[in-house]
């Protein structure tokens, strides 16, 4: 075992902090695809989607930005413009024009109209940004690179992907918390979550809450996305990859608490990235496997709760 | 009932006559027969309400088994049952352990099964040569090694006597008592088997059968194509098969068949004329046929047939 550490410690000790990374943006649409699957019942298939279409926003509004001159700080604006820009006008037209004719349906028309927009926003993607890899990774060499002591030997690792990635990740985590257990909003969709006809019995407007709702997961998605963007040169199929990812992760997670989210992303993420490192041929593999091996123990999900039988 | 007969009669001589006028449509309206019977799979657990977001795993596993056994094994007679025999194996295996689970778990699992099989067949270079695929070796038919256009003929031919076969098969496994229990565990479970219907081993029937029919779609299209990559088996190829099933129409056998035979012509033309924007054009359409005729194309056709 000791042998073993001194030989692959680094490796290990890489794969850790490419996991955290890793597991933070994971997280971050992962956590979105939770709330709308709570709030809508609709697996959006096409959530993938909109975290490629915010990477490829936030590429192209660095490298606007760029071309302007402006400083390389003005590169992190453009990450949150990219976020807000795509969760406020996809998010309302997806759900509007689409999602909102469908509820109540059943659940593979509803899985279907997301697949079908997936297929549409895929192609519209290669119509505005190509096949052609993109890459702007300004906000990335901006904070320049960190020396991670581990063990006797240190790490460097680019800051953005050690600070800029998790801290996100943990302050959405926080927010969230906040916003849902502390804010009348937050628990009005709490409330919708769990029963939406009791809680419009009490007045509450389901239909506003659900517009909210979506538009803020497509947010996040695309914040996911836009902070992604930085560490990977853009190609299609980023959104195809992203989605079926997520989906371990919420399946995994049970429907349910964002701490379990968190803390599933944290184990899929870490999972992965050490397969990336001492078994790359099973890298895709890995989530899945500790998907198959969870639910094979708990049926309902790590932390999902065990839904009451009806007759 | 006889309607139904009639209209599949109808349109067996309808795809005859297309592949003879239209010498290049026979390869694309065999391979539309072949997905038809990997989807007849997808109506069966619809019927249960379950969406599998994984079937293509069983289409991969056939058409590599084509692709792998052809340069031993060349005989199509061969190949395509024992096809079907390693699909329902495989579905057998995996069905044990998802019958237990339900909706988004039982979709989401499938999706998980499928994309461990897509990186397998990706990662495993020695074996599989990743994304490159396999070129499937020289077939023989009973022995007979016929020409090209003989073969696309022979081709086509078993692929439609298997739809019909397969087609009528779930229509009367559908009228058994194990279909009718099929659509119990959509309604309500737990009444199922207060009645002392087992759901799960219901379930795993279906499972297994569709299992099977995907295997031998698989096949059908590694024989047609004669070339496989693992993009057979990834989440998008599944999605198809599901999206294929709504756009046929879950309401009959009839329903894959002619979803799929819609499915690859619009991809056929959409790719021809705009070829930046097919997948687009397949997604616009099957949001109006949601959205409109959500009984899909059968819908449309059983609608009219009643009034």
């Amino acid at each position: 075992m000791a042998d073993w550490f001194a030989e692959n410690g680094l490796l290990l000790g890489l794969a850790l902090l490419d996991g955290l990374a890793y597991a933070a943006l994971v997280f971050m649409v992962a956590v979105g695809l939770n709330l709308v699957f709570g709030v809508l019942r609709i697996v959006n298939v096409a959530h993938g989607s909109l975290f490629a279409i915010g990477a490829y926003t936030a590429a192209s509004i660095g490298i606007f930005f760029a071309s302007r001159g402006l400083p390389p700080w003005m590169s992190y604006v453009a990450l949150v413009l990219a976020a807000v820009a795509v969760g406020a006008v996809l998010g309302p037209l997806i759900e509007k024009l689409l999602l909102r004719r469908i509820y109540g349906h059943e659940d593979v028309l509803q899985l279907l109209v997301t697949f079908a927009l997936f297929m549409i926003l895929e192609d519209v993607q290669k119509l505005i940004w190509g096949v052609q890899p993109i890459s702007q990774d300004t906000p990335l060499r901006f904070l320049g690179t960190v020396d991670v002591p581990f063990g006797e030997d240190v790490i460097p690792f680019t800051a953005y992907q050690l600070f800029v990635l998790p801290g996100v990740a943990v302050a959405t985590l926080l927010a969230l918390a906040w916003f849902l257990r502390r804010t009348l909003t937050g628990r009005v969709i709490v409330a919708v979550t769990t029963d939406k006809e009791a809680a419009t019995a009490m007045g509450i407007d389901a239909a506003r809450i659900m517009l909210l709702t979506f538009t803020f997961g497509a947010g996040l998605a695309a914040l996911g996305g836009a902070l992604a963007s930085p560490t990977t040169a853009l190609v299609p199929g980023v959104g195809a990859q992203t989605i079926v990812l997520s989906f371990a992760v919420v399946a995994t997670a049970g429907l349910g608490q964002i701490e379990g989210a968190a803390l599933t992303s944290l184990l899929i993420g870490l999972g992965r990235s050490i397969a990336v490192y001492f078994a790359p041929e099973f890298e895709v593999v890995v989530p899945y496997l500790i998907m198959v091996a969870v639910l094979l123990v708990r049926p309902q999900g790590l932390f999902g709760v065990i839904e009451t039988r009806r007759v | 009932m006889r309607r139904e007969s009639l209209l599949a009669a109808l349109g067996a001589i309808g795809l005859v006559a297309c592949a003879w006028a239209v010498p290049w449509l026979k390869f694309v309206l065999t391979i539309a027969l072949a997905k038809g019977i990997a989807v007849l799979g997808i109506l069966l657990l619809l019927r249960a309400g379950q969406v599998s977001f994984g079937h293509s795993m069983f289409l991969a596993l056939g058409a590599y088994t084509v692709a792998f056994l052809a340069p031993s094994a060349p005989e199509v007679l061969l190949l395509l049952p024992l096809a079907g025999l390693l699909g329902a194996g495989l579905g057998l295996v995996l069905g044990l352990f998802l019958v237990r689970y339900r909706d988004i778990f039982f979709g989401m699992l499938n999706l998980a099964f499928a994309m461990v099989m897509y990186s397998l067949l990706e990662k495993l270079y020695a074996l599989t040569k990743g994304t490159d695929g396999i070129r499937v070796a020289r077939l023989t038919f009973a022995g007979l090694e016929p020409d090209r256009p003989t073969q696309e003929w022979i081709m086509f031919g078993i692929a439609l006597g298997l739809a019909i076969g397969f087609g009528l098969l779930v229509r009367f496994y559908l009228a058994s008592p194990m279909g009718r229990a099929l659509a119990g565990i959509k309604t309500r479970e737990t009444r199922l088997e207060f009645m002392g219907v087992p759901a799960r081993r219901v379930l795993l029937a279906a499972y297994v059968l569709s299992a099977l029919m995907g295997g031998v779609g698989g096949a059908l299209i590694g024989m047609t194509t004669r070339h496989v990559t693992p993009q057979l088996a990834y989440w998008t190829s599944s999605g198809e098969l599901v999206f294929i099933a709504i756009l046929g129409g879950a309401g009959s056998a009839l329903g894959p068949f002619l979803g799929a035979t819609a499915f690859e012509l619009v991809r056929v033309y959409a790719a021809a004329a705009v070829a930046d924007a097919w997948q687009m054009i397949l997604g616009g359409v099957l949001l109006v046929v949601i959205l409109f005729a959500p009984g899909g194309i059968w819908g449309i056709l059983a609608r009219r047939r009643q009034a």
